[in-house]
C-alpha cells in the first residue's frame, strides 16, 4: 500500500545545546508517509512536534538521522539548497497567514513563482497559476483584494493558495485554524480535505483533537518522541466544502 | 535575467507598499543631488562669466602694476620707495621692448557724472590712445580722442554703453556737456557695448578720458597707474613679459635678489588664476555635495535597517517558501538603489530648475553640465549600494524559523 513514501524519516534527532545543557527536542523519530495522506502531528507544547515541522518543512536540519523528501535526502542540505526545496516541495501555511500586507490576493500567490529556481514563468503564466489556484479556494472574484479587505478565513484560503501554487509534494500546515472561529476552521479543514481528495499530502500540525480527527491519520509526539501514529476512526468531514 | 527582473518586481512592490515613507526616505538623496546639479551648474556658470569677462580685456592683454609679486608671502604692499611707475617707463616701454605692439598708460576714480538734472557715479578711467586697441574695444558712435587731446589734457570723454542709458536716455550724447566733480567734459564718442556682469558688475558703466585730463583735472597725482600693453602676438606675451620686466628692474635699479616692486599680469595668468579659483571653488561644492549625498545615503540606511525589522516576519515568510539569503538580499538593496536613483533623478531635475531660475536672474549663460548629471546619477546609485549593503545583509542572515515567529 505504502509503495509510494512521500516522506521516509529514520532515527531523527535534533539537539539544541543552550549553554551547558542538552535539549533533545525531537529524540530518533522514525516515521514514514506515504503519498495522498492526511496526517495530523499532534503533542502539547514542549513536545518536539514544532522542531518536527521545522525539520519537515527544511526550515532546519536535524543533528542525526536521516530524511528523504520525495527521493531527496534533505538532512544534509545547506541553506540554500534547502531554499530551493521548501520553493519546490512544499507548501506553507501558517497560522497567523503571513500574507504581505497591501499586496493584492493574487500577487500574494504568485509570491512563490518569483522564487523558484526551476521554472521561469512569464507574467502571464504566474497569472493563470495564481488564479488557477485562487479558483480553488473559492476566492477567484476577490483576486485584487488585499489582506486588509479579506476575513481570517479568506486570508487563510489566500495562504492556502499560495501554498498550492508551485504544486508542492507536501502541504504543511501549521495550526492553520490558531486564529479563526470554530465555523471558519471547518471551512479550511473542508479545503484541506477536498485538496486531499484530489491525492495531495497533507500534514497539519496542531494541538486541537477535533481538528486533528479531520485528518486520517494522527501521530503524536511527547519528550520529543512519536508515542502514538494511529489511524482516525471517526473522521470528521467538513460539512462546508469549497 | 529574469532573476533581476524578478528581484526589480519584488522591490518596486515592496516599494509601492510604503509609498510615502518611500518618498520621505529620499527627501536627504533628492537634496543632495540637487545641490551637486544647481552648485555645479552654478558654479560653472559663473566660471565662464568670469572667462568671458578676461578674455573681453583684449587679446595679448598685460597689465603692469606696482607693487609686490610675492604671493606666497605677505608682501602685498604697494608702494615700496621706488616701485611707483613713472611716466618715462611708459615711453621706454612704448620705444625699447619690440614684441610689445601698444602701451598706454591708465588710472582710475570713481565720481559722480552729471547731466542737466541727471547724475551717474560711475568709474572713470583714463587712458592713452592706444587703448581701444589694447582692449579691444571700440567706440561704436562718434569718435576715440586723439594723441593731442591726451597732451593738452583736453576735457573730452567716451562714455560707455550703461552711462548713456542712464544719462541722456534716448538722447543724442555725442557733442553734449557733461560735468565730472563739476568739471565740464565734452562727449565726444560713445563705446560699444560690452555686456556681461559678474557679482552685479557692469562693464559698460564706465567713462573713458584721457589719461592726462584725468591725473591732472580730476585726480592731481603724479605717478602712473598702471600700465596697459598688447603684445604683437599671443606667442609675444611671454617674450614681452620678460623684456617689460628686464626693463623696469634696469630703470627702477632693483638689484639682482631685490623684489621688482611692480606686477606683470598677462591674461592668461588672469585666466589661470580665475581657473584655480574656480577649482578651489568646485571642490568646495563638491565637498558640500558629498557631505549631503553622505547624509542622504545614511537617511537610506537608518529607513532600510527600520524596514528590515518592521518586515521580519514578511523575510520570514518568503524564506519559507523558497527565498534565498541572496534572494533577500538583492531585494533589499535593489530596493535601496532604487529609492536613491529615484531620488536622485528627482534631485537632477530640481537641481537643473533650480540652475535655470539662478542662471535667469544673474544672467549667466546656462550650463546644465552632462558630467555633473552623469556623476550626481552614478553617485547615488553607489549611495544606495553602500548604505542599503549592511541592511540587505542583515536581512538575508535572519534565521526563517526565527523570523516566522518574530511578533
Amino acid at each position: 500500500m505504502k509503495d509510494v513514501n512521500v516522506i521516509e524519516i529514520r532515527d531523527l534527532t535534533r539537539i539544541y545545546t543552550m549553554g551547558e545543557n542538552e535539549v533533545r527536542a525531537l529524540d530518533g523519530v522514525t516515521l514514514s508517509i506515504a503519498k495522498g495522506e492526511f496526517v495530523a502531528v499532534m503533542g502539547p507544547s514542549g513536545s518536539g512536534k514544532s522542531t518536527f515541522m521545522n525539520i519537515v518543512g527544511c526550515l532546519d536540519r536535524p543533528t542525526a538521522g536521516s530524511y528523504v523528501l520525495d527521493g531527496i535526502d534533505v538532512a544534509t542540505l545547506d541553506r540554500d539548497e534547502r531554499a530551493e526545496i521548501r520553493n519546490d516541495k512544499i507548501g506553507f501555511v501558517f497560522q497567523s497567514f503571513n500574507l504581505l500586507p497591501r499586496t493584492s490576493a493574487i500577487e500574494n500567490v504568485e509570491l512563490p513563482l518569483l522564487y523558484s529556481g526551476k521554472h521561469h514563468y512569464s507574467d502571464a503564466e504566474m497569472r493563470a497559476r495564481a488564479m488557477a489556484c485562487l479558483e480553488k479556494v473559492g476566492l477567484g472574484k476577490r483576486w485584487d483584494h488585499t489582506p486588509a479587505q479579506l476575513s481570517g478565513g479568506q486570508q487563510q484560503r489566500v495562504a492556502i493558495a499560495r501554498s498550492l501554487v508551485n504544486d508542492p509534494a507536501i502541504v504543511l500546515a501549521d495550526e492553520p485554524t490558531g486564529n479563526l472561529d470554530s465555523k471558519t476552521s471547518e471551512e479550511v479543514m473542508g479545503i484541506f480535505q477536498g485538496l486531499n481528495e484530489e491525492g495531495r499530502t497533507v500534514i497539519l500540525i496542531t494541538h486541537e483533537s477535533d481538528i486533528a480527527e479531520f485528518a486520517k491519520r494522527i501521530l503524536h509526539f511527547k519528550d520529543g518522541k512519536l508515542v502514538s501514529d494511529e489511524v482516525v476512526k471517526s473522521r470528521r468531514r467538513a460539512e462546508v466544502h469549497a | 535575467m529574469r532573476k533581476t527582473t524578478n528581484t526589480l518586481k519584488v522591490a518596486f512592490r515592496a516599494l509601492a507598499r510604503n509609498k510615502m515613507r518611500s518618498i520621505l526616505t529620499t527627501l536627504g538623496i533628492i537634496i543632495g543631488v540637487a545641490c551637486v546639479v544647481a552648485t555645479i551648474g552654478i558654479g560653472e556658470g559663473a566660471r565662464l562669466q568670469t572667462e568671458n569677462q578676461l578674455r573681453s580685456l583684449g587679446t595679448n592683454f598685460l597689465m603692469i602694476m606696482p607693487g609686490s609679486t610675492t604671493s606666497g608671502g605677505a608682501r602685498t604692499g604697494f608702494g615700496m620707495a621706488n616701485s611707483k611707475l613713472q611716466d618715462a617707463d611708459v615711453e621706454a616701454i612704448r620705444r625699447e621692448v619690440g614684441s610689445v605692439a601698444y602701451v598706454s598708460a591708465a588710472t582710475r576714480t570713481v565720481a559722480q557724472v552729471v547731466y542737466g538734472n541727471q547724475n551717474w557715479s560711475t568709474s572713470i578711467q583714463g587712458g592713452e590712445v592706444d587703448w581701444p586697441l589694447i582692449r579691444s574695444w571700440n567706440v561704436a558712435e562718434g569718435q576715440f580722442f586723439t594723441d593731442q587731446d591726451n597732451r593738452t589734457a583736453a576735457k573730452v570723454c567716451v562714455l560707455g554703453r550703461s552711462v548713456v542709458t542712464n544719462l541722456f536716455g534716448d538722447e543724442d550724447p555725442i557733442g553734449k556737456i557733461v560735468r565730472i566733480k563739476n568739471v565740464p567734459f565734452k562727449v565726444v564718442g560713445v563705446l560699444e557695448a560690452k555686456g556681461g556682469s559678474m557679482m552685479g558688475q557692469d562693464q559698460d558703466d564706465v567713462v573713458l578720458a584721457p589719461y592726462e585730463t584725468v591725473r591732472k583735472k580730476l585726480q592731481g597725482s603724479t605717478s602712473v597707474g598702471t600700465i596697459l600693453a598688447s603684445a604683437i602676438s599671443n606667442e609675444m606675451v611671454a617674450l614681452a613679459q620678460e623684456e617689460i620686466t628686464a626693463l623696469l628692474r634696469q630703470r627702477h635699479r632693483i638689484t639682482r635678489g631685490q623684489d621688482d616692486g611692480f606686477m606683470i599680469r598677462s591674461q592668461t595668468e588672469m585666466l589661470a588664476q580665475a581657473e584655480e579659483q574656480s577649482k578651489t571653488m568646485s571642490y568646495l561644492l563638491w565637498s558640500i555635495a558629498g557631505v549631503s549625498l553622505l547624509v542622504g545615503g545614511l537617511g537610506i540606511m537608518n529607513i532600510m535597517l527600520v524596514s528590515v525589522t518592521e518586515r521580519t516576519r514578511e523575510i520570514g515568510t518568503r524564506m519559507a517558501i523558497g527565498a534565498k539569503g541572496r534572494d533577500i538580499r538583492s531585494q533589499f538593496l535593489v530596493e535601496a538603489v532604487v529609492l536613491a536613483v529615484l531620488g536622485g533623478s528627482a534631485g537632477i531635475g530640481l537641481g537643473i530648475g533650480i540652475q535655470k531660475i539662478v542662471a535667469q536672474v544673474a544672467a549667466w549663460p546656462v550650463s546644465v553640465q552632462g558630467s555633473a548629471i552623469g556623476l550626481a546619477f552614478a553617485f547615488s546609485a553607489i549611495v544606495g549600494v553602500v548604505f542599503g549593503f549592511y541592511p540587505a545583509l542583515k536581512a538575508s542572515r535572519l534565521d526563517p524559523i526565527e523570523a516566522l515567529r518574530y511578533e
